[in-house]
Order: structure tokens, then C-alpha cells, then sequence
């Protein structure tokens, strides 16, 4: 099952997201990358359905890319996350999209900083410090509200973000086998590993 | 489960001597899962007029856009700030578009007309208007809500004895409703001025 989680701190916004791509009992490929930049400071995290996931992540790319490009400038992580759950409630009394998703963003500026919005399915949009999706997140969100602080360094996310993944390995019985973990800071985003 | 308690909402809105109070809930939840406590279910119309939508959370969140829409439009036409009765009927007009595919929202309405009358609706999902003197209720948690209201509320409540009121019977009410609590916001409009207090109460 879809495990997908994000951690923000003081200066940088981190996301985890299980590798594996799979057609009903069967595993297609165990190194996907769920965590697609949308541009140079900006991730989607996305779970769900195969088709749907890529299909809408292209499509929002592309619209903020074309923004970019007619406009001469970058949206911000806010604008891009509403702009996401509009197209979401729209093709939800439509042909809804089934894909749970989580967006990362750091922004320039005053007023910016990280951020890390949480959208469903039914594009019910929330900005969070900690959140989590699929049945993974039972297990994981209770110990991040535990040990999260408002000044957490990357180093220590990153610790939280391995013992998170440890208890959803030895907890969930359809536990993927690999995670991947990436970062956003005032750099950009960087991979940070595979756990 | 049914499609309005997927998320869990507490609203709760009461008429005092010219003022009238709002609150809702701060959970934000999937089911049984709670995400965060944050997440108000109050939207500011004008300074005189807000709006709780109790229910689903997109659904929420897309009607409370599409009536700030509304009155941006209605403020550039009449030049003035809608009315919280003429308000009403636009919700009402607006639910009962959708009456084969509606939104799962039940509004509460809390005003000021400019007169200075407290006004009250309550709605459902499909724009079945109920006005009220004396207090109005939403979400996951009217029965205990509507019973605790009942008891608490007086006619002709100050600005503070009315916010003690609502407080409490939201805070009453909200406890024993697993889908709604977790804090609470409380909004009390007089004329001159709208006060919003955050509550910390049992937190889970």
C-alpha cells in the first residue's frame, strides 16, 4: 500500500515516499519515484492509482510551468497547492482523480519560508508541519507529533523519518520493502536516500 | 459512515442583546484518523456576517470560495456589503442548484443586519432554510450540542456573557463527539467590532 509522509522544520521541508509501483497482487517495479518536482523548489508526493497519479502530476507541471513562462515568474508553494485542489474538486464530480498527494514547497522572500500542504482525493487541502498518507501513517504520525519540535534540524528529521519507516516495516503487514526520502531547503531539492 | 461525518464538525452559533456569536470545532480528520487541529470551520463573508459549514471538508472549503466569489461581485454591483438575510437566500439558491448531486455542507449563518438585529439561519444540504432567535447548530455533534444549548442560552446576552455561553456549549457539546473537537474558535459580532477567541479544551 502508498506510504507517503513530510516533516517541516525551521528552514527546509522533508518528504519520504514508499518505491514500489503495483497492478492488484503484483509488484511492477520497486524503484518509482513518487516525489516529482513540480520546479527548481517545489515537490508533489503522490499516492494512488498508476494513471491517475502520473497523468495529474504531469498536468499540474505543465500549468505551472506555462505560468512560469507566460508570467516571467515563479508561483508560490500556496498558490500552487490551491491550485492543485481547484483541479481536483473540479474532476471530482467529474472523473475524479483517485490520488492522495502531498505538496513541498520553499519559498523565497518575506513571508516565505517552507511549507507542506496535505491534499486527498476529494481535494481536501490542509498546510500541516507533520502529515502522513495511507494506511503507513497510522503508525508514523502519532511518533512524529511526539518528537517534533518547531526548531528541528535535518539531521534530526531525517532520524525521525528512518525510525518512522523501521515501525511500518515491522507493523503493517503490505509493508513496502523501500522508501526514498528527499529534502527542500533555500538550495533546492536533493535526494537524501533510500531507507 | 455516512459522507457528512468523513471529516467531523462541531458548529454552533448563538443571538445575543446585538451581537451574535460563531464557533466551531478545530479537528481536522479522515474517518477515525485525526491530521490536525487547526482546521476552522468559519469563513468571514464581511465584518457582520460570517458563515460555518459543517460537513464535508472540500465541499467546505469550494462553497466558502464560491460565496466570497459571490459577494466580491455583489459588492462591486450594489456598492455596499450584502445584507445577512439576502445572504441566506443566496446560500439557499446556491445548495438547491446541486439538489441532484449536492454539496454535503449544512451552513449556520450568524449576522448583524445593518440595523443591528442579530440575525440566524441554519441550513441544509440542499438549502432548506430554518431562521432562528436563539441558537443554531451543525456537524457530528448536534444532538448533545442541541441539548446543551437549550439549557445554557438566555434572551439578551452582552458581548462576554454570550461568549461564555457559546464556549461552553461547544465545549460540552464537542466532547462527547469523537469526529469533532480538539480546540475551538469562537467569533463574537457586535457592531463596531468582531473579537476571535482560540479555546483549548479536552484535547482528543
Amino acid at each position: 500500500m502508498d506510504f507517503l509522509c513530510g516533516l517541516r522544520g525551521k528552514d527546509f521541508v522533508m518528504v519520504c515516499s514508499d518505491t514500489s509501483a503495483v497492478q492488484s497482487v503484483v509488484t511492477m517495479k520497486q524503484d518509482e519515484d513518487k516525489l516529482v518536482p513540480v520546479d527548481s523548489h517545489k515537490l508533489f508526493a503522490l499516492s494512488g492509482e498508476a494513471g491517475d497519479r502520473v497523468n495529474f502530476s504531469e498536468y499540474i507541471i505543465a500549468n505551472v510551468r506555462l505560468y512560469a513562462l507566460r508570467n516571467d515568474a515563479k508561483l508560490s508553494t500556496k498558490a500552487v497547492a490551491n491550485f492543485t485542489r481547484n483541479e481536483l474538486a473540479t474532476a471530482l464530480r467529474k472523473s475524479p482523480y483517485s490520488t492522495n498527494l502531498l505538496m513541498a514547497g520553499y519559498d523565497d522572500g518575506e513571508g516565505g519560508g517552507p511549507s507542506l500542504y496535505w491534499c486527498d482525493y476529494l481535494a481536501t487541502l490542509h498546510h500541516m508541519n507533520i502529515c502522513g498518507t495511507g494506511y503507513g501513517s497510522y503508525f508514523v504520525l502519532s511518533m512524529f507529533d511526539k518528537l517534533w519540535h518547531p526548531n528541528v534540524t535535518e539531521a534530526e528529521a531525517f532520524e525521525m523519518m528512518r525510525k518512522g519507516v523501521e515501525e511500518v516495516k515491522s507493523r503493517l503487514v503490505v509493508a513496502p520493502p523501500k522508501y526514498l526520502v528527499k529534502v527542500i531547503d533555500s538550495k533546492g531539492i536533493r535526494t537524501l536516500g533510500e531507507l | 459512515m455516512s459522507i457528512f461525518e468523513y471529516n467531523g464538525s462541531a458548529i454552533v452559533a448563538m443571538a445575543g442583546k446585538e451581537c451574535v456569536a460563531i464557533a466551531s470545532d478545530l479537528r481536522f480528520g479522515v474517518q477515525l484518523a485525526t491530521l490536525a487541529t487547526d482546521h476552522k470551520k468559519v469563513y468571514k463573508i464581511h465584518d457582520q456576517l460570517f458563515i460555518g459549514l459543517a460537513g464535508l471538508g472540500t465541499d467546505s472549503e469550494t462553497l466558502s470560495q464560491r460565496f466570497t466569489f459571490k459577494h466580491n461581485l455583489y459588492k462591486l454591483r450594489e456598492e455596499r456589503d450584502i445584507k445577512p438575510s439576502a445572504f441566506a437566500q443566496l446560500v439557499s439558491a446556491t445548495l438547491y442548484e446541486r439538489r441532484f448531486g449536492p454539496y454535503f455542507c449544512q451552513p449556520v449563518i450568524a449576522g448583524l443586519e445593518p440595523d443591528g438585529t442579530p440575525y440566524l439561519c441554519g441550513m441544509d444540504s440542499i438549502g432548506a432554510q430554518e431562521p432562528a432567535k436563539d441558537f443554531m447548530v451543525a456537524g457530528t455533534a448536534t444532538d448533545s450540542l442541541l441539548g446543551i444549548c437549550e439549557s445554557l442560552w438566555r434572551p439578551d446576552l452582552g458581548p462576554e456573557e454570550l461568549f461564555e455561553t457559546v464556549s461552553q456549549a461547544l465545549l460540552s457539546g464537542q466532547d462527547r463527539d469523537c469526529l469533532a473537537g480538539w480546540g475551538a474558535v469562537v467569533y463574537v459580532i457586535t457592531k463596531d467590532k468582531v473579537i476571535a477567541r482560540t479555546l483549548r479544551g479536552r484535547m482528543d
